[in-house]
């Protein structure tokens, strides 16, 4: 892995200067969350085009903090994260995309509650790792990245390579007593 | 001494836990282990108490019943029997488009494995419906029940995930 992140993601989102559109969000039970992204090549155009897609449609969708390829309708190893200014994040590396992500270390496991914009009705209490690193490439250059986090943002990042591995959040729920309708809206 | 199984369901309002834990209180029950909930609009309880007669509690829900427009069933039980789990904990967690069938198909696996379902939850939030449940399995009997479970999944068109449950103990 050539870098860590920081530098790397901020020339890489100035970098993103093509727009994206915003598309529309499936739901569960929409066969697409189920199946397995196919591996992509960070450096095909439409690849860049569906990163731009993901952070523009993250950006308009009230409290998202993560959004993956399944969820715009693509069946692909792509994701958008930015978990600025939420109060439980800790470490944040502010908007990226990551193409190919795996979590290659998984320490300090945490229950939490989460979330999700394709099942809008439940959430979950879930344990994941609150410290990560995930090795993935930049969507565009190809650029590979090693990224180290914490907290909200290391739960994010394995919640979308969950999405990208055709998992939701329902398949990791603690117990019977762990699922919740959601009451607050955001 | 004998157990009290009783059931109470009715249409949610404020007001249902505090009159039927007052009718017990005065009975002088003792509510050993209880578990309430709202399903679809229906506050839904079911507690298990030590102390009074059957009759007795009949006779107390009955016009709180009637008056709260509440569904009560007493019933006496024998006495808990001590088990011990000898199976290995998993959770078994279940989502798709809602269809008939879901629960039925997938406990019977469980069943047919030698399984025992010690808790199990369903939601259904528009079309999607989700079912989590949490089972003893004999040991070793997990990777075959995991096939059957999926072989079932994929015949109704839902999803199945069978994982070990957490047994940190902290």
């Amino acid at each position: 892995m050539s870098c860590e992140a920081g530098v790397s993601l901020d020339a890489w989102l100035a970098a993103l200067a093509e727009p994206g559109t915003v598309r529309p969000v499936l739901n569960a039970p929409n066969p697409v969350l189920a199946r397995e992204g196919d591996e992509v090549d960070p450096t095909d155009p439409a690849v860049l085009r569906l990163a731009a897609d993901l952070v523009a449609t993250m950006r308009v969708s009230r409290g998202c903090v993560g959004l993956a390829a399944p969820q715009i309708g693509e069946s692909a190893k792509v994701f958008a994260v930015d978990v600025t200014g939420h109060p439980k994040a800790v470490t944040v590396h502010g908007t990226f995309v990551l193409c190919n992500a795996t979590v290659v270390s998984a320490t300090r496991w945490r229950p939490g509650r989460e979330g999700c914009l394709s099942v809008p009705d439940l959430t979950g209490d879930v344990k994941r790792a609150s410290r990560v690193v995930v090795e993935g490439a930049l969507p565009g250059t190809g650029e590979p990245v090693r990224l180290t986090t914490d907290g909200f943002e290391a739960r994010a990042l394995q919640h979308e390579i969950d999405h990208c591995a055709g998992m939701l959040f329902l398949d990791r729920v603690a117990g019977a007593h762990a699922l919740y309708q959601r009451k607050v809206y955001l | 001494m004998d157990e009290l199984a009783i059931t109470v369901i009715g249409r949610d309002r404020p007001g249902i836990v505090a009159d039927v834990a007052e009718a017990l209180a005065d009975l002088g029950a003792n509510l050993t282990d209880s578990t309430m909930t709202r399903l679809r609009g229906h506050f839904a309880m079911t507690l298990v108490c030590t102390g009074p007669d059957a009759g007795d509690v009949e006779a107390a829900l009955g016009p709180l019943a009637v008056r709260g427009r509440l569904l009560a069933t007493v019933r006496a039980v024998g006495p808990e029997e001590v088990t011990t789990p000898t199976g290995e904990p998993y959770v078994l967690s279940v989502h798709g488009a809602d269809r008939l069938g879901i629960v039925a198909a997938v406990t019977r696996v469980v069943a047919e494995a030698g399984g025992n379902i010690t808790d199990l939850t369903t939601r259904l939030a528009g079309p999607l419906y989700v079912l989590v449940a949490e089972v003893e399995l004999p040991p070793g009997t997990a990777p075959q029940t995991e096939e059957r479970l999926n072989a079932a999944a994929a015949g109704l068109g839902v999803d199945v995930v069978l994982r070990r449950a957490e047994s940190d103990v902290l």
